[in-house]
């Protein structure tokens, strides 16, 4: 099957179900349905995540380094925040809600949902060719020219050339195989070695890190790189053109093809 | 392409389609039975979350069955373990505590041959382990300390358990109290009654004079002041049928994680 009709399109992965119904005139598919189908769970998952995660760190805003840790114990660092226990000084003259039953469940529940569809995406793309049509860097591309020339284009804030509706430029292809390959795995690493049942399985995941209140702090800063990845993104999305991008990832079409009609 | 083709290929894909589906259903179906029957659903399977709570369950079951939650050196013994809040003792509990706990019953009930009940002395008169292990709450914080008391294993074999046996129940003295383990974890040699605390006798604050630990499973299934284990095949008959009070309060019944 012929993905590649011309140059200028490099991105199209058709999905064959729907190559019939699509008209020959329609430009070829940005995203394919699989990407923006695991794009939007994972969104889904990782916000779930987010927020369940703040709530859960709410109950004990301290952090440690080793094994252990508590209140009686010098912490890493405190987040000024009220805490939903009274166990822990904050300064605050007041305790907030104990949240961390719903978000415990829903915590390990938006994982599962996440690592899944992970991996279908992950094993699906070793085969659609995903990667290294929109995620491998071109080798030409691996310059010092070129990189200067992307990162100085994003300082601008300036709107991508038309050649972006179509493929990822350099920042992103980088910065996606970076949340994929270091960010996604690194958080899942972390979390799972804080579970004592599954380090009684494996204590190399959390001897590793140095501890399990290590696990818990590079969790936490592992997250933290993931929001400000998600923040990143939402603001470059914006910058290329919210419509036209958020049209291209929830049906599929470019922006540029339909915003000239 | 003509119009029959499309149609005959479109009735190729339906009949494909529900192939493919109604083998998924019985996958599913299949897969449900198998997971019953190797215990593999926890209690909490229904609602929202019973999605992840059973994956969770289901594969930590899996891979963790026989395996032993980590012990560490007397040097990594935290010098100051946190006893954490504890609600203040009842009427029953002070009458015991002035008595220096001489009074303090274990009672053994359920799916056992021979109905029975403990007192501390006779407990600590048992084979005893000891063990430096984690105990880590679900709100972040832990400490380690060495842990001293009785295999629950050897027990529920005094008292005879039943083979039909899948959980056990346990309760402190303390109302709404209670949680229950499925039998991988009752059975575990590091699930102690504990009585002891590093070197001496089990604080009040931690638990004494007899706390169940778990090291397996995070905070809260370490119940303190533990009167009543009782074992069974199912966790009906107690608040919601979750198996817990915790479950009952919204947290997980299997707190593995």
């Amino acid at each position: 099957m012929a993905r590649m009709e011309s140059a200028q399109v490099p991105l199209a992965v058709r999905v064959p179900s729907s190559a019939s119904a699509v008209p020959p005139t329609t430009a070829p598919l940005r995203h394919s349905a699989l990407v923006r189908v695991t794009h939007w769970i994972t969104t889904l998952s990782f916000l779930a995540l987010l927020v369940t995660g703040a709530e859960i760190v709410i109950s004990h805003p301290r952090f440690y380094w080793g094994e252990t840790g508590n209140v009686l114990t010098p912490a890493l660092f405190q987040i000024p925040i009220p805490a939903s226990r009274h166990l822990v000084q904050t300064g605050y003259g007041y305790v907030l809600p104990d949240q961390n039953g719903w978000s415990r469940y829903l915590h390990f529940q938006a994982a599962w949902v996440a690592v899944l569809t992970g991996l279908l995406y992950v094993i699906s793309m070793l085969f659609t060719g995903h990667l290294q049509k929109d995620l491998l860097p071109d080798k030409s591309d691996l310059s010092w020219r070129s990189f200067s020339t992307t990162i100085a284009s994003h300082l601008r804030f300036a709107r991508p050339s038309e050649a972006e509706a179509w493929s990822y430029n350099l920042l992103q292809r980088l910065s996606y195989l970076f949340v994929i390959i270091i960010l996604f795995p690194f958080v899942i690493w972390t979390g799972l070695a804080m579970s004592p049942a599954f380090v009684s399985a494996f204590p190399a995941t959390v001897n590793l890190l140095g501890g399990q209140q290590s696990a818990r702090t590079l969790h936490f800063f592992v997250s933290l790189a993931l929001l400000l990845f998600l923040l990143v993104h939402v603001v470059m999305i914006f910058v290329a053109g919210f419509k036209s991008r958020m049209r291209a990832m929830i049906t599929g079409r470019a922006g540029t093809h339909l915003e000239r009609t | 392409m003509s119009d029959s083709l499309s149609r005959k290929l479109s009735r190729r894909k339906l009949i494909v389609r529900g192939l493919a589906a109604t083998a998924g259903v019985a996958g599913l179906g299949v897969a449900a039975h198998i997971a019953q029957k190797y215990g593999l659903v926890p209690p909490d399977h229904g609602g929202i979350y019973g999605l992840g709570e059973t994956l969770t369950y289901a594969s930590q079951r899996l891979l963790t069955r026989h395996s032993m939650a980590r012990e560490f050196s007397k040097s990594q013994i935290s010098k100051r373990p946190l006893a954490n809040e504890i609600e203040p003792p009842g009427d029953e509990f002070k009458r015991l505590q002035a008595g220096r706990f001489a009074d303090w019953r274990l009672y053994v009930d359920g799916m056992v041959a021979h109905p029975t009940s403990f007192s501390v002395d006779q407990l600590q008169s048992f084979p005893s382990r000891t063990q430096i292990t984690m105990l880590q709450c679900e709100e972040g914080w832990s400490y380690i300390a060495e842990w001293n008391g009785v295999p629950l294993s050897h027990v529920l074999d005094l008292a005879g358990a039943l083979p039909q046996a899948r959980y056990v129940f346990y309760f402190s003295i303390e109302p709404d109290t209670w949680e229950s383990i499925d039998m991988a974890d009752a059975l575990h040699p590091q699930t102690l009654l504990t009585y002891g605390m590093n070197g001496d006798e089990l604080p009040v604050g931690h638990g004494g004079p007899l706390r169940l630990r778990v090291p397996r499973q995070v905070g809260y299934k370490n119940v303190k002041f533990i009167n009543h284990i009782t074992v069974t095949d199912n966790l009906g008959g107690y608040g919601k049928g979750l198996g817990s009070a915790s479950a009952d309060a919204g947290y997980a019944w299997y707190a593995g994680i």
